[in-house]
C-alpha cells in the first residue's frame, strides 16, 4: 500500500471539514470506549489476566524463532504447508503461485489486515483473479475502492446513506428498497453468498498461530472467516511471525482481553480453530490447506527498544480512545495501520523519515497504555520514536535548536532566571491591558487555534527574590 | 505513624507558573503554610526538562535532571502545582537513568519524595482548606493527563474543594485530553484546535462560569481557546481556590 503519513496534517485536516464525517467519528469516540470499559469491569481481573497474558508473549516473543518451528512441524504433521515471506512482494508472490497452481479464477478473502499491508488483493486481481473480501465492513470498502480506516471496522468511516448510496450504484438492485441496516447486511449477504460458493481459493488472517497443535486460531462476528475457510478448494491463512503463541490456553486468554477491549462483548460470534486440509473421514473442508508467514522488518524489530509493540493483539482499543485518532480519522495516517499502534508500528515497517510526522501525532495523553490489553507503553515508544527523530536530524532544524537552545539555558540557572525575566516582563507589558495576545511572533502555531495568555506580570522568582530581600532587610531593621 | 510537626517542603515552583502565572507558587505556599509546613524555594531551580524531553531532546533532558536532582536533593518533600511536571520527576527521571545506578537511585530517592500538590495536601496532610470557600460560583474540572494517568490524580483535588465548600459539575469527557500536550500544540495545531474546542464546549455545556485544573499548560490552553471563542469562562488553577486568592486576574484576563 502507498505510504503518505507524510501528509497526516493536510489528511487530518481535510478529514475534520467534513462534519458529518466529523461528528460520527466523535459518537465513535464515546460509544467505543464506553462499551470497551463496560466488558472490561465485567471481565474481572483484566490487569491480572493482561499481565499473565503480557509474561506469556513476552517468554514467546524472546524464544520465537523455537515456536515457529513447533508451529510449522504441527502444520505440517497436520497435513498443511508452511511459507515463509520475507516481505509484501514475497508473501503476494507465494499466494499467487498457490492460487495458479489451483488453477483458480475466484478468491474469496477474509479480514486480514497481513494481506492489506502487503496489498494483496491489489496483485491478485493484476494477475487477473477475481476478488473478493467478505467481512462487510471490508467490502463496502472494497465495493467504494477505498482503503480500511479502523482495523476492526474497516467502513467505520462510512455513514449508513453512503454505504446505501454505494449498494444502488453497484448492486443490480432492480425495484428493491434498503430501507435499513437490516436491509443492507441482507443485500450484501445475498451477494457474498454466491462468492463464497465461487470461490476456488479461501484467504484469511489469523488472531494467533498455536505452536503446540498447528492451528490458527480466527474470530469474527459474521462467519464469513469460516465460509472462505471451508468452502473453497484451497485455504490460505496469510499472518505475521510474531502472532504465535505457545498453547491453546494462551490464545484463549488473549482472546478473552482481545474481545474485551475490541468490541466490547465477552465472545465473538464465531471463533474458530483451524487445522489442516480435510482428512479421509471429514464431510467437508479444504483440500489443501497453506500458511503464509509474514515478516516484513518484525524480526529487526525483535530484540531491540520497540519489540513490545509486537505483542500488539490488533484490537483496535487505543484508535478509540485516542483523541488524535478520533480527530484525525484512520485514513489520514497514510498507511495500513491507524493510530497509536500505528504511529508506532507505521515509521518500523516502512521508514522513521518517510513517517515521520506519526510520532508527532501525540499528546503523551497515556489513555492507549491505559487500556492496551497488551500493556504496550505506546507513549514512551512513541517518544522513544521522536527521539530517533532528534537524533538522526529528521525533525526540523529550528524545532531542535529551540529544545537544545531552552536545555542549555535551563542548565545555567542565573542566565535561565535573567533571560527570562527580561522576556516575561516585556510580554507583560504588551499584553497586561488585554490579558491575551491573538498573535505572536515564534508561536504561530499555538495562536493558529487559541490566544496567548500574557503573563501576569515579573516572573514568580523575580517577586521572590524581592520579598525575600525586603523579609531580610526589614529583620535586620528590627535587630 | 506519626505525623511530622512541621514537613520541611521544598516547592518546585515549574516553570509555567514562575513566567505566566506566579500566583499559582504563592497560592501553593500559602496553602502549604496553612497546612503548618515549612516551605522553602530552592532558588537553583529552573525547568524540570520535560518540553526537551517529550520533543525528542532526550539527551539534552539527562543533565537538567541531574541538576533538579542535586537542587532538591536535601528536602524530605517536594511539591510542585503541577501533575506532569511531578510525573516527570517521579516517573521519567528514573527511566532516564535506567543505564546509570547511581544516578536511578538518586532520582528514584527524589521520586519517593515528590508530590503534586493537591495529592500531597490531601493524602500526606490531610488538609482542610478553611479559607476557600467559592460556594457562589459553579465550577467545573479538567482533568491533566498526565497527573491522572502517571500519578492517579482524580479525587484529589476534588476531595480538597469539596471540603472548601465548593461544588463541582462535572463535564464530559473530563478525563480526555484538552490538546495541549507540550509541542503537540505548536506542531499539530489543527488536531489541537480541534480538541481544546471540544474540550472548551463539554466545559461551558455544564453551564459553569469557572474552569479548574491542575496544570498550567492544560489552562492556558483552555484559557486562550475561550478567550479565542470570546466564551465566558474563568480559568484559574486549584489552589488559588482553595488558598482563597481570587482576586487578581483570572488567567489571560486583562486588567
Amino acid at each position: 500500500m502507498q505510504l503518505r503519513s507524510e501528509q497526516f496534517q493536510l489528511l487530518a485536516t481535510d478529514a475534520m471539514a467534513d462534519r458529518d464525517a466529523r461528528e460520527r467519528r466523535d459518537v465513535m469516540g464515546l460509544l467505543l470506549p464506553a462499551v470497551r470499559d463496560q466488558a472490561v469491569a465485567q471481565l474481572g481481573d483484566f490487569e491480572g489476566l493482561r499481565q499473565h497474558v503480557k509474561k506469556i508473549k513476552d517468554h514467546t516473543l524472546n524464544h520465537l524463532s523455537h515456536y515457529l518451528q513447533q508451529f510449522e512441524e504441527q502444520v505440517v504433521m497436520n497435513g498443511g504447508h508452511v511459507h515463509w515471506a520475507r516481505d509484501s512482494a514475497e508473501l503476494n508472490r507465494i499466494v499467487l503461485d498457490i492460487c495458479r497452481q489451483a488453477e483458480a479464477r475466484e478468491v474469496g478473502k477474509g479480514k486480514s489486515m497481513i494481506t492489506e499491508e502487503t496489498g494483496l488483493t491489489a496483485d491478485l486481481e493484476a494477475a487477473g483473479f477475481r476478488v473478493t473480501e467478505t467481512d462487510l465492513g471490508e467490502y463496502i470498502v472494497q465495493v467504494a475502492g477505498e482503503t480500511p480506516s479502523h482495523i476492526v471496522g474497516p467502513a467505520f468511516h462510512k455513514s449508513e446513506q453512503e454505504i446505501r448510496d454505494l449498494f444502488f450504484e453497484q448492486h443490480d438492485l432492480g425495484d428493491r428498497d434498503l430501507p435499513d441496516p437490516p436491509a443492507m447486511v441482507q443485500e450484501a449477504r445475498a451477494v457474498l453468498r454466491e462468492r463464497f460458493l465461487a470461490a476456488d481459493v479461501g484467504i484469511i488472517g489469523s488472531n494467533a498461530l498455536i505452536a503446540e497443535t498447528g492451528q490458527t486460531m480466527l474470530v469474527t462476528n459474521e462467519g464469513n472467516g469460516d465460509l472462505v475457510s471451508t468452502l473453497p478448494r484451497v485455504q490460505i491463512v496469510c499472518a505475521s511471525i510474531e502472532k504465535v503463541l505457545p498453547r491453546p490456553e494462551d490464545a484463549l486468554n488473549q482472546l478473552r482481553l482481545l474481545v474485551s477491549s475490541a468490541i466490547g462483548t465477552t465472545v465473538t460470534a464465531y471463533t474458530s480453530f483451524y487445522a489442516g486440509p480435510r482428512r479421509s473421514d471429514d464431510e467437508d473442508g479444504p483440500a489443501a490447506f497453506h500458511v503464509v508467514l509474514l515478516d516484513n522488518r518484525r524480526s529487526e524489530i525483535l530484540g531491540g527498544n520497540y519489540q513490545d509493540m509486537l505483542a500488539c493483539m490488533r484490537c483496535g482499543a487505543c484508535l478509540n480512545h485516542c483523541p488524535v485518532y478520533v480527530g484525525a480519522g484512520g485514513h489520514a495516517y497514510g498507511w495500513v495501520y491507524p493510530g497509536p499502534m500505528g504511529s508506532v508500528l507505521t515509521p518500523l515497517l516502512t521508514s522513521l523519515e518517510a513517517a515521520s510526522e506519526l510520532p508527532n501525532a501525540c499528546t503523551g495523553c497515556g489513555r492507549c497504555e491505559e487500556v492496551c490489553p497488551a500493556a504496550i507503553p505506546l507513549p514512551d515508544l512513541l517518544r522513544d520514536l521522536r527521539a530517533e527523530e532528534h537524533n538522526r536530524k529528521i525533525t526540523p532544524a529550528r524545532w531542535r535548536h529551540g529544545m537544545d537552545l531552552h536545555s542549555r539555558l535551563t542548565r545555567w540557572p542565573r542566565l535561565y532566571h535573567a533571560v527570562t525575566g527580561v522576556a516575561i516582563a516585556l510580554l507583560h507589558r504588551l499584553g497586561r491591558r488585554r490579558g491575551m495576545f491573538h498573535r505572536l511572533p515564534f508561536a504561530g502555531g499555538w495562536t493558529a487555534a487559541r490566544d496567548f495568555p500574557a503573563p501576569e506580570g515579573d516572573t514568580f522568582m523575580q517577586q521572590w527574590r524581592r520579598q525575600q530581600r525586603v523579609a531580610a532587610s526589614n529583620q535586620a531593621s528590627h535587630e | 505513624m506519626t505525623k511530622d510537626p512541621a514537613p520541611h517542603v521544598a516547592l518546585f515552583v515549574t516553570c509555567l507558573a514562575d513566567l505566566f502565572r506566579p500566583s499559582v507558587a504563592f497560592a501553593s505556599i500559602a496553602l502549604l503554610e496553612q497546612a503548618g509546613c515549612t516551605v522553602e524555594v530552592p532558588g537553583q531551580q529552573t525547568c524540570c526538562g520535560q518540553p526537551g524531553y517529550n520533543s525528542g531532546a532526550v539527551e539534552a533532558s539527562r543533565p537538567i535532571a541531574r541538576s533538579v536532582i542535586e537542587t532538591f536533593e536535601p528536602y524530605p518533600y517536594v511539591v510542585l502545582p503541577s501533575g506532569s511536571c511531578a510525573g516527570m520527576l517521579k516517573k521519567h527521571y528514573p527511566a532516564l537513568f535506567a543505564d546509570d545506578p547511581d544516578w536511578q537511585q538518586r532520582a528514584q530517592g527524589l521520586a519517593a519524595r515528590t508530590w503534586e500538590i493537591t495529592s500531597f495536601l490531601s493524602e500526606v496532610l490531610d488538609f482542610q482548606p478553611d479559607n476557600g470557600a467559592l460556594t457562589e460560583t459553579s465550577v467545573t474540572y479538567h482533568d491533566s493527563c498526565a497527573g491522572l494517568r502517571e500519578l492517579g490524580i482524580k479525587d484529589q483535588p476534588r476531595t480538597l474543594l469539596a471540603r472548601a465548600g465548593v461544588d463541582v459539575t462535572e463535564m464530559q469527557s473530563t478525563d480526555i485530553c484538552c490538546g495541549f500536550g507540550g509541542t503537540f500544540c505548536a506542531k499539530m495545531p489543527g488536531l489541537s484546535e480541534k480538541m481544546v474546542a471540544d474540550k472548551l464546549k463539554n466545559a461551558t455545556d455544564t453551564g459553569a462560569a469557572m474552569l479548574l485544573g491542575g496544570d498550567l499548560g492544560c489552562l492556558l490552553n483552555i484559557a486562550g481557546r475561550a478567550s479565542r471563542e470570546a466564551a465566558s469562562l474563568e480559568v484559574r488553577h486549584v489552589v488559588e481556590v482553595l488558598a482563597g486568592r481570587m482576586d487578581g486576574a483570572a488567567i489571560g484576563e486583562g486588567r
